[in-house]
C-alpha cells in the first residue's frame, strides 16, 4: 500500500514525533491506508502504525482537514457507521443509495453515481443481495452504545 | 459439536454463498452452528478508523451476548469480524478498568471468556486425519494458490495464528483433502478489503496483481477464507479483466467449497454456481 501513499507510514510516525501531528492528519495516506496492517506488523520497533493512523483519521475529522482527494472513502465510512446505528447491521443497499448521493452532491460526478447499477441485476440474478436488509430487534441499545461512544 | 455462530453483515448479505457454503461443509461433518441472537455488526474498518471507543464497544456487545448464552466457542467466518471479536475479547479480559467501562456501555457484564474461531481453526478442531478419511472425491486437478489477505493472521500479536508471513494452514487442510495447492507469492499481501466501492483504482490493481501471480505459478484456483477477498477477486474479476485487458479466468473459492467438494457435495449445494467466476 505505501506505493500509492504520498507520506510512508514511517514518515508519519516521525511527524507525530516531531509534534506535527497537523500536518501528518491531512496527508493523503491517511485515507488512503486499506488497514491491511503490514505496516505494524513489519516495523522492526512495533510501533502500531496502522493505530497511529487510526488515530490521524480521527483527528482529521475532528478538524476537518482530512484530504480532498479522499472525500469518497471518508464519506462512506461515516456513511457505514450512520447505517449500523440504524439497523444494528449494515443494510447493503441503503449505505450504497446513500454513499453514492452523497459522493454526487460533493462531486456532481455522473458516472461515479451509476458505476455498479450495472452490478445490481447480476447480483439480484445471483441471490447476493438483501433486499430489505436485515435489522436486529432492540435497536435502543445499538443507539445508546453510539451514544456514549460518542460522546466519551 | 456445536459451536457458537457469529455471521456478520456479509454473511448475511452480498456474501451470502460463503454462509451457504459454510453451513452446508459443517452440516456433512456433524458441526451443528447455533447463530447469535440479536448479534451486531462488529463496527469493521469504519468504527476503529472513526471512534477507538465504539471499535471495541460494538465486538463486546457481541461477545457479552455469547457469554449470555453460554458459548464458549464461536465460529466467526469473516476476518474482520473475528479479528474485531479477538481484539475486544483481549482488551476486556486484560484490564479490569476497560471491561467495567465496556460493560456499562453495551448493558451486559463482557469478560472475554468466549473464544472466537476463524473457519480454518474449526476445520483443525474437527481433524485433518477425519476430514482426510471422509473424503469422497478426489481434488487432484485441484491447484489452488491460498490466498490469507490480511486479517486471517495480522496482527499476529492479538491473533496468534498461524505464520503471518508464510502461513500454511489452508494449504494442510487441502492437502489432507487430496488437493495440490501451489506455492506462491502474494498470500498474504493485501486485495484492497472494503474499499471496493469508494476507492476501486487501489482494489483492481491490488487484486490484479494477486491474480496474475497465482497464475504464474501454476495455480488453477483461489481460495479465501474471507468475505471481502471474494468480492475483490470474484466479482471485481470481470472490472479487473477491463481494465488490465487481461483474461484471468481465475475461479475464486471459499476454503469450505473445496473441502465440501472433497466431502461429496455438489457445487450448487455450496452454492459455488453463484460466484461471478464459474468453472467452464
Amino acid at each position: 500500500m505505501a506505493e500509492y501513499m504520498d507520506v510512508l507510514p514511517n514518515q508519519l510516525i516521525r511527524l507525530v514525533q516531531l509534534d506535527r501531528a497537523d500536518k501528518a492528519m491531512k496527508a493523503d495516506a491517511v485515507w488512503q491506508c486499506v488497514s491491511c496492517l503490514t505496516c505494524s506488523t513489519r516495523c522492526p520497533k512495533s510501533v502500531d502504525c496502522a493505530g497511529v493512523i487510526d488515530a490521524l483519521r480521527q483527528l482529521s475529522v475532528e478538524y476537518e482537514v482530512a484530504s480532498p482527494r479522499q472525500r469518497r472513502t471518508v464519506l462512506f465510512q461515516k456513511a457505514f457507521l450512520q447505517n449500523i446505528r440504524r439497523h444494528g447491521r449494515l443494510n447493503e443497499l441503503e449505505l450504497i443509495a446513500v454513499f453514492k448521493t452523497r459522493s454526487f452532491i460533493k462531486d456532481l460526478d455522473i458516472p461515479f453515481l451509476f458505476k455498479d447499477s450495472m452490478l445490481a441485476p447480476k447480483m439480484i440474478k445471483r441471490r447476493k443481495f438483501h433486499l430489505t436488509g436485515e435489522s436486529v430487534e432492540d435497536r435502543g441499545v445499538v443507539d445508546r452504545i453510539f451514544e456514549r461512544c460518542m460522546s466519551a | 459439536m456445536e459451536i457458537g455462530y457469529y455471521p456478520g453483515c456479509a454473511l448475511h448479505g452480498s456474501s451470502n454463498d460463503y454462509e451457504m457454503s459454510v453451513r452446508a461443509c459443517l452440516n456433512v461433518l456433524d458441526v451443528q452452528l447455533r447463530e447469535l441472537d440479536e448479534w451486531i455488526c462488529c463496527g469493521a474498518t469504519a468504527a476503529h478508523a472513526l471512534n477507538r471507543k465504539l471499535a471495541l464497544a460494538l465486538p463486546a456487545r457481541n461477545l457479552a451476548l455469547a457469554e449470555r448464552n453460554g458459548m464458549a466457542e464461536m465460529l466467526s467466518p469473516c476476518p474482520m469480524c473475528s479479528m474485531e471479536l479477538i481484539k475486544a475479547g483481549q482488551a476486556v479480559s486484560q484490564d479490569a478498568e476497560l471491561r467495567g467501562e465496556l460493560s456499562e456501555i453495551v448493558e451486559l457484564e463482557v469478560h472475554g471468556s468466549t473464544s472466537v474461531l476463524n473457519l480454518i481453526q474449526v476445520f483443525q478442531k474437527i481433524g485433518l486425519d477425519l476430514l482426510g478419511k471422509l473424503g469422497a472425491r478426489s481434488l487432484e486437478d485441484f491447484k489452488p494458490a491460498c490466498y490469507y489477505g490480511c486479517l486471517l493472521t495480522r496482527p499476529p500479536e492479538t491473533l496468534r495464528f498461524d505464520d503471518c508471513e508464510q502461513p500454511n494452514s489452508m494449504e494442510t487442510i487441502l492437502r489432507a483433502v487430496g488437493a495440490e495447492p501451489v506455492d506462491w507469492n502474494y498470500k498474504t499481501e493485501c486485495c484492497g478489503a472494503g474499499m471496493t466501492m469508494a476507492n476501486e483504482d487501489t482494489v483492481l490493481e491490488l487484486s490484479h496483481r494477486i491474480l496474475t501471480n497465482a497464475a504464474a505459478h501454476g495455480a488453477n484456483c483461489v481460495v479465501v477464507a474471507c468475505p471481502m477477498c471474494h468480492v475483490n477477486l470474484d466479482m471485481k474479476q470481470a472490472d479487473i479483466e477491463r481494465r488490465y485487458r487481461v483474461r484471468h479466468d481465475m475461479v475464486v473459492y471459499y476454503l469450505s467449497d473445496l473441502v465440501g467438494l472433497a466431502l461429496g457435495l455438489d457445487e450448487h449445494s455450496l452454492g459455488v454456481d453463484r460466484h461471478f467466476v464459474v468453472k467452464q
